[in-house]
C-alpha cells in the first residue's frame, strides 16, 4: 500500500468503473441503455487527464472539458437524434447472445489484466490499470462491433473502442500534443455526425438498419 | 475482558440486530409510498405485524412432519448467527476467528436451504415451484457473493471479516458496490427480481415459499427475511466504505447513515423500475456476478501489495 498515492488509486476506480460499464454495455438490451453506457464511458475517461495531472493546468482541463461534453453529450445526443429520426425499434438483435456476449467481454477482461503485468511498462504506469482498462475496453468494443447487427449498436461499439484508444493515449498524455487530441476528438464527432445521416438513408433504403442486408447490392 | 464483559456485549449486539432489522422494510414501504404520493403504512408496520402472528395459532397441513416448523427456526437462528458474524464499524464480530468469512456464507446457505426445505414439506407443487426458483437464482447470487468476499480478501490479504471489511475495497470499490446491490437485491427478493408486494402466483419467488405458514413460524420466516436485508446492507456498507478506519463513534454514525442510503436506495428502485421477466434475470444475475469477478480481477492485480 505505501507506494501508493492517492492520484492512481482516483485514476483506477475510474478505470474500474469504465470497465463495469463495458460489462453493462454488453449486457444490456435496449439501445438507449448502450447509448448510456458509452456516454458515462465518456465522462469518466474525459475526467482521468484532469486527476492525473495532479495540479491544474489550463490546457489539460480545456481538453478534459471538450472531450466531456463531446463524449458524454453531443455524440450520444446525435446517436439518439438519429435513433428518433429513423424510427428504430429500440430492441437490439444480437447475432450473439447477452451472456455468451457478457462471457466474451469478462474473459477478455480477465486475459487483458493477466497479459498486462507480462508487459514491459514503464514503473510508473505499472501500478495503474490504464494498460489493462484499455486492453479492455477495445476488446468489449470489437465485440459489440462484430455481434451486433444493428448500424447505431456497432457505431455506439465504435465509439467504446475509440475510448479504449484514449485511455491507451493517456500512457503518452505527457509527450502526446493537445493538437492530436483534438484532431482525434473532431474525427469523432464528424464521423458520428455522418453515421447519424447515414443511418437515415439505410433506414429509408432498405427499412432496416440490419446491417446484413447491406452486403446484397441493388439497383 | 472478563466473561461478564463479553456476555453484555453479546446481548446488546443480539439485541441491536434483533429490534433494529425489522425497521428496514418498514423504511422501504415509506420511500415507496413517498414517491407514489400515498401516505403508506407506518415505518413500523412489521412490528406489529410480527407481534399479531406471534400470538395466532399454527395451522398445520396433514401431510407435513415436524421439518415444517423447525425450518424457518433454524433458518432464523443461521441467519442470527451470521449476523453475530459481521463487525459492526471498528469492533469486530461477536465470535472473530481466522476464516469465518466461510461461516458466513455457509450460515447464509444453511438458511436458505432450511427455508426451502420447509417450504416443500407442505407438499404443494406451488410452494415447490417457489422453493426451485429462489434455489436456481441463488446459484448465480452465491456466486457473486462468493466472488466479492474473495475480492475484498485479496485486497486486504485476511480472510477474517473484520480485518476485511475495515479498508475500502480498493480500485473496485464501484464494481464491488454495484456487484453487491445486485446481489442484495435478488437475496432479498426485491424488485427487479422478484415483487415482494404481488400475490401473484407465477411471479412470486419468496411470498411462494412462505404461503402455508401461518402464525409464529411466519413471523419467524418475516423477522429472518428482514435481518437478512439488514445483514447484506451492513456487509454492502462496510466492504465499501473505510468504516473500519474511523474512530468508533463517527464509524457508527457513517455505517448508520450508510445502511439507511442503502435502504432508502432500494425503496428507490422499487418505485422507478419495473420488475424484469424471468428470462431476462439470470442475465442481470451474470452482470452482478461478473461485476463482483471484476472487482476480484482488480483487487488481484491492480492494488494488492
Amino acid at each position: 500500500m505505501e507506494r501508493w498515492c492517492p492520484v492512481t488509486e482516483w485514476v483506477n476506480l475510474l478505470v474500474g468503473l469504465a470497465m463495469g460499464l463495458n460489462l453493462l454495455a454488453l449486457g444490456s438490451s435496449r439501445l438507449p441503455s448502450v447509448i448510456r453506457a458509452m456516454a458515462v464511458q465518456g465522462v469518466v475517461l474525459g475526467l482521468i487527464p484532469v486527476l492525473m495531472e495532479g495540479r491544474f493546468e489550463w490546457l489539460v482541463a480545456l481538453m478534459a472539458a471538450v472531450t466531456v461534453l463531446l463524449k458524454g453529450f453531443l455524440i450520444p445526443g446525435l446517436l439518439r437524434r438519429a435513433m428518433r429520426a429513423a424510427n428504430i425499434d429500440r430492441e437490439i438483435e444480437p447475432l450473439v447472445g447477452y451472456v455468451p456476449s457478457l462471457l466474451l467481454g469478462a474473459g477478455g477482461t480477465i486475459v487483458a489484466v493477466a497479459v498486462t503485468y507480462r508487459l514491459p511498462l514503464l514503473p510508473e504506469h505499472s501500478h495503474t490499470l490504464l494498460v489493462p482498462g484499455s486492453l479492455a475496453t477495445i476488446f468489449t468494443g470489437f465485440i459489440l462491433l462484430i455481434c451486433r447487427v444493428k448500424a447505431i449498436s456497432q457505431v455506439c461499439g465504435y465509439l467504446i473502442l475509440e475510448n479504449g484508444i484514449y485511455l491507451f493515449g493517456l500512457l503518452l498524455v505527457r509527450s502526446t500534443p493537445f493538437l492530436v487530441e483534438s484532431g482525434i476528438l473532431l474525427d469523432l464527432a464528424v464521423g458520428v455526425f455522418v453515421i447519424g445521416i447515414i443511418v437515415d438513408r439505410i433506414q429509408r433504403a432498405f427499412d432496416s438498419l440490419d446491417t446484413r442486408k447491406l452486403t446484397v447490392l441493388r439497383e | 475482558m472478563n466473561p461478564l464483559t463479553i456476555s453484555v456485549e453479546l446481548i446488546f449486539r443480539l439485541a441491536l440486530w434483533l429490534l433494529l432489522a425489522p425497521l428496514l422494510p418498514g423504511i422501504i414501504n415509506r420511500v415507496k409510498a413517498c414517491v407514489a404520493g400515498r401516505k403508506g403504512p407506518p415505518v413500523l408496520q412489521l412490528y406489529y405485524d410480527l407481534a399479531r402472528l406471534w400470538q395466532k395459532s399454527v395451522v398445520m397441513s396433514t401431510l407435513a412432519s415436524p421439518g415444517f416448523i423447525v425450518g424457518p427456526a433454524v433458518a432464523w437462528v443461521a441467519l442470527t448467527g451470521a449476523a453475530l458474524l459481521m463487525p459492526i464499524g471498528t469492533a469486530n464480530g461477536a465470535l472473530s476467528f481466522k476464516g469465518d468469512v466461510l461461516l458466513l456464507i455457509y450460515l447464509l446457505a444453511l438458511a436458505r436451504f432450511c427455508t426451502a426445505w420447509a417450504a416443500l414439506e407442505t407438499g404443494s407443487a406451488f410452494e415447490g415451484m417457489g422453493a426451485a426458483r429462489e434455489v436456481s437464482y441463488a446459484v448465480l447470487t452465491e456466486a457473486a457473493l462468493i466472488a466479492a468476499v474473495l475480492s475484498l480478501s485479496v485486497q486486504s490479504g485476511s480472510s477474517t471479516l473484520g480485518t476485511m471489511l475495515a479498508p475500502s475495497a480498493g480500485p473496485g470499490a464501484i464494481l464491488l458496490a454495484a456487484g453487491l446491490f445486485a446481489v442484495l437485491l435478488a437475496e432479498n427478493c426485491r424488485v427487479p427480481f422478484d415483487d415482494p408486494n404481488t400475490h401473484l402466483e407465477l411471479t412470486m419467488i419468496h411470498e411462494a415459499m412462505a404461503l402455508d405458514h401461518s402464525g409464529p413460524p411466519l413471523a419467524v420466516i418475516l423477522h429472518g427475511a428482514s435481518m437478512k436485508l439488514l445483514l447484506f446492507a451492513v456487509l454492502l456498507s462496510q466492504a465499501v466504505l473505510p468504516i473500519g478506519k474511523l474512530p468508533q463513534p463517527a464509524a457508527a454514525a457513517v455505517l448508520a447513515g450508510s445502511v439507511l442510503a442503502v435502504t432508502v436506495g432500494v425503496g428507490l428502485v422499487e418505485s422507478l423500475m419495473a420488475r424484469f421477466a424471468f428470462r431476462r434475470v439470470p442475465l442481470l444475475l451474470t452482470v452482478a456476478f461478473l461485476l463482483c469477478l471484476f472487482a476480484l480481477v482488480l483487487a488481484w492485480k491492480g492494488g494488492a501489495q
